[in-house]
């Protein structure tokens, strides 16, 4: 790094820095479920927004008995839990991209994971609610 | 986070001017990074106007030009000057390419040239590139096979040798590895599109008997899934080779043997 000089001078060799702690042999399942989340969504979002727009400019008691209906309370769950689950792989490699302070990366990560578990279980006990309590 | 803004030191200055000489007829400016380590002084962008009458057609024979007749403090890396050695890639007209198979006439105004986009600079358009060596080591780039030494040469059916097609030709220049983002943001851990196209290079060679340990090696969230197919590799390439593709053959690979 000749030409920063503010930076601190490290002597370890580059291969050793390279290889680091090694490879974490844990790359290909978050890879593989984020495109299987994205194929699931494609089909669940359609179907999420044809409902929505078939909807449209109806009353609070038809949006309730449309929500109650099993199918439909069925495809809500599915829909919540892919969606969250989807948004959390993406964000964190976001994060990991552009995150470099440990700190910060480590409490945007939590921040991340804690907050979909918090809004898909919130949506999906609403969304039971409707369906089971009515 | 990341850093938005350069450190003040690597700000590019104006730089100077060197005229051409008087009568000259088919004028073409080259605005060329400087930076000298020594001065102490920033970066800086100096203008050498050349008469393309009395220079070859390439870009590399303008910027030999410009170190053999008007300043020969000018420093890059050439060897072969016919796109088989990988010495002079640079960024050129805003893309990462090689001076000696760039044809001047190709680009429209002033031609820009930069070294290697966002690695440490030791000179003028010579980069630090210990670095992607390194990762290059890491791979492992040789054969390695436990069946015992045939007398002859290791031999592979013109299928399996044709498995190679697309790889040997890379002369690993790094055009594509510096200019690959999500390299300049994780240079330090992702193994970047050049690397992953030689390790893809051993894993599909039918000769090498150490495939599972190579992808053991590359199945990590940096080293390989930093890859988000952005595919600046494959436009840049020089060579015309796809690194984007072989990074996806070694995502399916491991995706296979799970």
């Amino acid at each position: 790094m000749i030409n920063t000089p503010q930076q601190k001078r490290v002597l370890q060799s580059k291969l050793g820095r390279v290889r680091g702690l090694g490879s974490t042999r844990e790359g290909v399942h978050h890879w593989w479920a984020q495109r299987m989340s994205a194929v699931a969504l494609l089909p669940l979002s359609l179907w999420f927004v044809y409902s929505l727009i078939t909807l449209t400019g109806s009353d609070y008691g038809t949006f309730h008995a449309w929500a109650s209906e099993f199918g439909n309370s069925v495809f809500l769950v599915l829909l919540v839990v892919t969606m969250f689950h989807h948004t959390q792989l993406g964000l964190q490699v976001v994060i990991e991209d552009y995150v470099h302070s440990e700190i910060w990366k480590m409490g945007m990560l939590l921040l991340v994971k804690y907050g979909s578990v918090l809004f898909a279980a919130s949506a999906i006990f609403a969304v039971l609610k409707i369906s089971i309590a009515g | 986070m990341v850093e938005f803004n350069l450190p003040a030191n690597s700000k590019v200055m104006r730089g100077k001017l060197f005229k051409a000489l008087e009568g000259a007829k088919d004028i073409k400016r080259f605005k060329v990074y400087r930076f000298d380590p020594d001065s102490g002084e920033n970066p800086r962008l100096d203008t050498y106007e050349i008469d393309l009458a009395t220079c070859g057609p390439m870009v590399l024979d303008a910027m030999l030009k410009i170190k053999n007749e008007i300043d020969s403090t000018f420093t890059f890396r050439r060897s072969c000057r016919e796109g088989v050695c990988g010495s002079c890639a640079f960024n050129i007209d805003g893309t990462n390419t090689l001076a000696c198979t760039k044809p001047i006439k190709d680009i429209r105004g002033d031609v820009k040239i930069y070294p290697l986009p966002h690695m440490p600079v030791i000179k003028d358009l010579v980069p630090d590139l210990s670095v992607p060596y390194a990762q290059y080591a890491s791979i492992e780039p040789w054969l390695k096979s436990d069946t015992p030494a045939p007398t002859g040469e290791r031999l592979q059916s013109p299928e399996e040798r044709k498995q190679l097609d697309g790889m040997w030709e890379c002369i690993l220049c790094f055009c594509c590895q510096t200019s690959c983002p999500s390299y300049w943001w994780n240079g330090d851990r992702y193994l970047g599109p050049a690397i992953l196209l030689q390790a893809y290079r051993w894993i599909a060679d039918s000769r090498d008997e150490a495939k599972g340990e190579r992808l053991d090696n590359v199945d990590d969230p940096f080293r390989l899934y930093r890859c988000h197919t952005i595919m600046n590799c494959t436009n840049t390439c020089p060579k015309h080779l796809n690194p984007g593709k072989a990074i996806a053959e070694i995502k399916q690979l491991l995706l296979k043997r799970r």
